[in-house]
């Protein structure tokens, strides 16, 4: 009921008093909106707000984004934004964006296989020769491979993670297993059938697969492309090659041998987990997450201490006795948006992010494994992650996913002939793998 | 009084001519003018938001043109389309799609009829009741509809395996399989809108047609078959291409269920994994046109046939 209404019905006084008192308060609001409308047309007036878009995690980011907002005086704040959940659909959703020149990606975590293809297409502002040395003094050597494009830094190392090889004590010893040793696949696979357990590797078909062939065939002396820096046309594929072979057979060897338990085709990192929690596995390649993810687990009341205590974990398995194995490589690299209006902030906040003591802040609450080596050494870390001087180790083996522009290509490529992984063959998949990703790269094949 | 009949006479032939030409077109010219004039606004928006994109996609499919590497733009003609139709990817895609939208709408056609029936029998005071119960599940967003389908039928956390001692049977690593519940949920989800299509489809079918039948001793089946499915045709062949369309363009259920993978890959997400994933926009583009002319071919299939049918209905064939 409007005004007019009320005066009708004889309040006509009432009304015009009223109105003549909202007069003052309507006049200050569309003051205030105006200001507001002129701030925004003129450009920000306060500090400026950096936007930096982050993967999902427990809250580690955002703590760390108020941490570095409070450690700089008040010159500039940071906020986060959530990227989806999966690596691929987090790529999907910043080339969209950075593509259309958003100025409003300030810093961006960026996944490690991304970024030949980020600054080949010049999201990625410049790295400063001096910013570039203080942020990779005192990281692991993969971190900053994994951080750096034609030679030259162009991210930020964050976290560096790396998977390991989970086995359960009892039945690592019920098998004869030494675990004290270096373990190979076969090994691990003959000790799961013996059992009559299996082993929780992650075949769905998404990069956890790729990440999974691309160490076995790392592991076995090889590599999936010979010269990733190389023209799409005259890129070669290393697949068809012995180490290729290897890497098939030892994911037909865990089908054919019966361990690698129910609905290996779709299982990820989590379903491992769960597999290998809910005593289904004896044996689990996984990043440090389950570690928390386990303990959790017991404060809740799903899982014992008992269960937790069996837990064991050494370095990932080798697929050559006698020859190091090469573990996936992950974690989140820091990149600072090509057309960030504040990059002088954003390089000064990434230095922030990435101390170590928010490294290692970082590892102790959300479980992500530092890129700098000092972090491994602080007391709470090793407190909370006993295992912290394995992944270290880990991390100097770790092995990157091949660094090129044109990765989601390999990627899915490997993705989609890898898989179901019951339909892996030393004889064919390799050769598959090989043709398909290479008339994809020349635009003869579709993907 | 005479009462000799005369021959009819030619009055509505004769009429036009003795009025003046000039006139007359002067008037049609007018209306017409005013139609286009009334219409002008709504075509130019159809124009703006149907044809503008259809157009655009089509003009982009002939670029070689990656989003990542915009400068690198080459204008390729039609290799786009040679490069689909010549992979054996697209013509799996295709032949899934086809498979999804056959089974679907084939199931969800009895099913909605049997609805309808059921509906269209019950006692007028809980006929709404039932109504809105059946509706449900066409109320629900598509992909929380197909969560909850994945979340069921899925290895890890799943009911069905438990319910049916299927243990540790995976539904989504096996192509038919997984189609099938793919299927199912579309099925589930969308009968409603078939049924209550049909409901007034029913609802036009002369009660006086199905009591004569009644008197000559036909059966229900017989009645079925000759008197309700007969005019209740036109009703069928909206329903059919309104789902037909639809299900051929399937995407979230294969999206949230499978991804595409173990041969799962309906052509609209092959068109997404090629424009959004692979950022190929010419390619994206060609599969889109193409997507879309299988769309225009299903409805021109399905419309020739409803005009059919209308005529039919009329009696004039």
């Amino acid at each position: 009921m409007g005004p007019g209404a009320r005066t009708s019905r004889g309040h006509r006084g009432a009304g015009i008093s009223r109105r003549r008192r909202r007069a003052p308060i309507s006049i200050l609001a569309v003051g205030a909106i105006s200001a507001g409308l002129l701030t925004a047309c003129g450009g920000e007036t306060g500090p400026p707000t950096l936007t930096w878009y982050i993967n999902p995690d427990s809250g580690g980011q955002a703590e760390l984004a108020r941490r570095c907002t409070e450690a700089s005086g008040g010159r500039y704040s940071i906020e986060t934004t959530l990227l989806p959940r999966d690596a691929s659909s987090q790529r999907e959703q910043l080339v969209r964006r950075l593509a259309a020149n958003d100025s409003s990606i300030d810093l961006i975590s960026l996944d490690p296989p991304f970024i030949p293809e980020f600054a080949e297409a010049g999201f990625l502002a410049d790295i400063p020769e001096d910013v570039a040395a203080q942020v990779t003094e005192g990281v692991v050597d993969s971190a900053v491979e994994g951080a750096t494009w034609n030679g030259k830094l162009v991210t930020v190392p964050f976290w560096a993670n790396t998977q390991l090889l989970w086995y359960k004590k009892s039945a690592a010893e019920q098998a004869g297993l030494d675990m004290d040793r270096p373990v190979t696949w076969d090994q691990i696979i003959a000790a799961a059938k013996q059992n009559g357990s299996s082993i929780a590797a992650q075949g769905i078909r998404a990069e956890s697969l790729t990440v999974w062939v691309n160490a076995l065939v790392t592991s076995a002396g090889g590599q999936i492309l010979e010269n990733p820096e190389a023209n799409p046309d005259d890129v070669t594929l290393g697949l068809e090659t012995e180490a290729g072979q290897e890497a098939a057979r030892v994911i037909q060897s865990i089908v054919d041998e019966g361990v690698a338990g129910p609905g290996l085709s779709n299982r990820n990192e989590d379903a491992s987990a769960t597999l290998f929690e809910s005593d289904g596995a004896d044996f689990m390649v996984n990043w440090p997450f389950v570690w928390p993810r386990a303990q959790g687990k017991v404060a809740e009341g799903a899982m014992t201490q008992e269960q937790l205590d069996d837990y064991g974990w050494t370095l990932y398995p080798a697929v050559v006795e006698g020859e190091r194995s090469r573990p996936p490589y992950g974690g989140i690299n820091l990149g600072v948006g090509a057309f960030s209006e504040h990059k002088d902030f954003v390089l000064e906040a990434t230095q922030c992010i990435t101390s170590t003591e928010n490294q290692a802040y970082y590892f102790i609450t959300n479980g992500n494994p530092a890129a700098k080596e000092a972090a491994y050494d602080d007391p709470e870390v090793l407190e909370n992650f006993p295992q912290a001087p394995v992944i270290r180790e880990s991390l100097q083996n770790a092995a990157p996913r091949p660094q090129t522009p044109y990765y989601n290509e390999v990627s899915v490529g490997i993705q989609r002939t890898w898989s179901p992984p019951e339909a892996v063959t030393p004889e064919s998949t390799p050769e598959e793998a090989t043709s398909l990703i290479q008339g994809v790269l020349r635009k003869e094949k579709l993907l | 009084m005479s009462t000799t009949t005369m021959p009819p006479t030619k009055a509505p032939k004769t009429e036009p001519k003795s009025a003046p030409k000039g006139a007359l077109s002067d008037r049609a010219k007018g209306e017409r003018r005013l139609g286009w004039m009334l219409a002008g606004p709504a075509f130019a928006v159809m124009l703006l938001v149907t044809a503008y994109p259809i157009l655009q996609a089509f003009y982009e499919s002939l670029f070689d043109y990656r989003l990542t590497d915009p400068d690198n733009r080459e204008f390729t003609w039609f290799s786009n389309y040679a490069v689909i139709l010549g992979d054996s990817i697209w013509w799996k895609a295709l032949a899934v799609t086809l498979f999804i939208t056959v089974v679907t709408v084939a199931v969800e056609l009895v099913l909605g009829f049997a609805l309808a029936m059921v509906m269209h029998k019950a006692l007028k005071a809980v006929r709404p009741l039932v109504r809105t119960a059946i509706l449900i599940p066409y109320a629900i967003i598509t992909v929380v509809s197909a969560f909850s389908w994945w979340y069921a039928f899925n290895l890890t956390s799943g009911f069905v395996n438990t319910w049916t001692g299927l243990g540790d049977y995976d539904w989504f690593g096996h192509q038919w399989s997984a189609l099938a519940v793919i299927c199912l949920s579309e099925i589930w989800k969308t009968t409603p809108f078939i049924s209550l299509l049909l409901l007034a489809g029913l609802a036009q079918v002369p009660e006086v047609l199905q009591e004569a039948a009644k008197v000559d001793g036909a059966t229900w089946l017989q009645r079925l078959w000759k008197v309700t499915i007969p005019n209740m045709k036109a009703a069928i062949m909206v329903a059919l291409l309104f789902r037909a369309l639809d299900a051929f363009r399937i995407f979230d259920n294969i999206f949230i269920m499978t991804r595409g993978n173990n041969n799962t890959e309906s052509v609209s997400f092959l068109a997404y994994r090629q424009t959004i994933s692979r950022l190929e926009i010419g390619l994206g583009s060609a599969l889109s046109v193409l997507v879309f002319l299988c769309v225009v071919l299903i409805a021109v299939i399905f419309i020739k046939g409803f005009k059919v049918d209308l005529a039919s209905a009329r009696g004039e064939r």
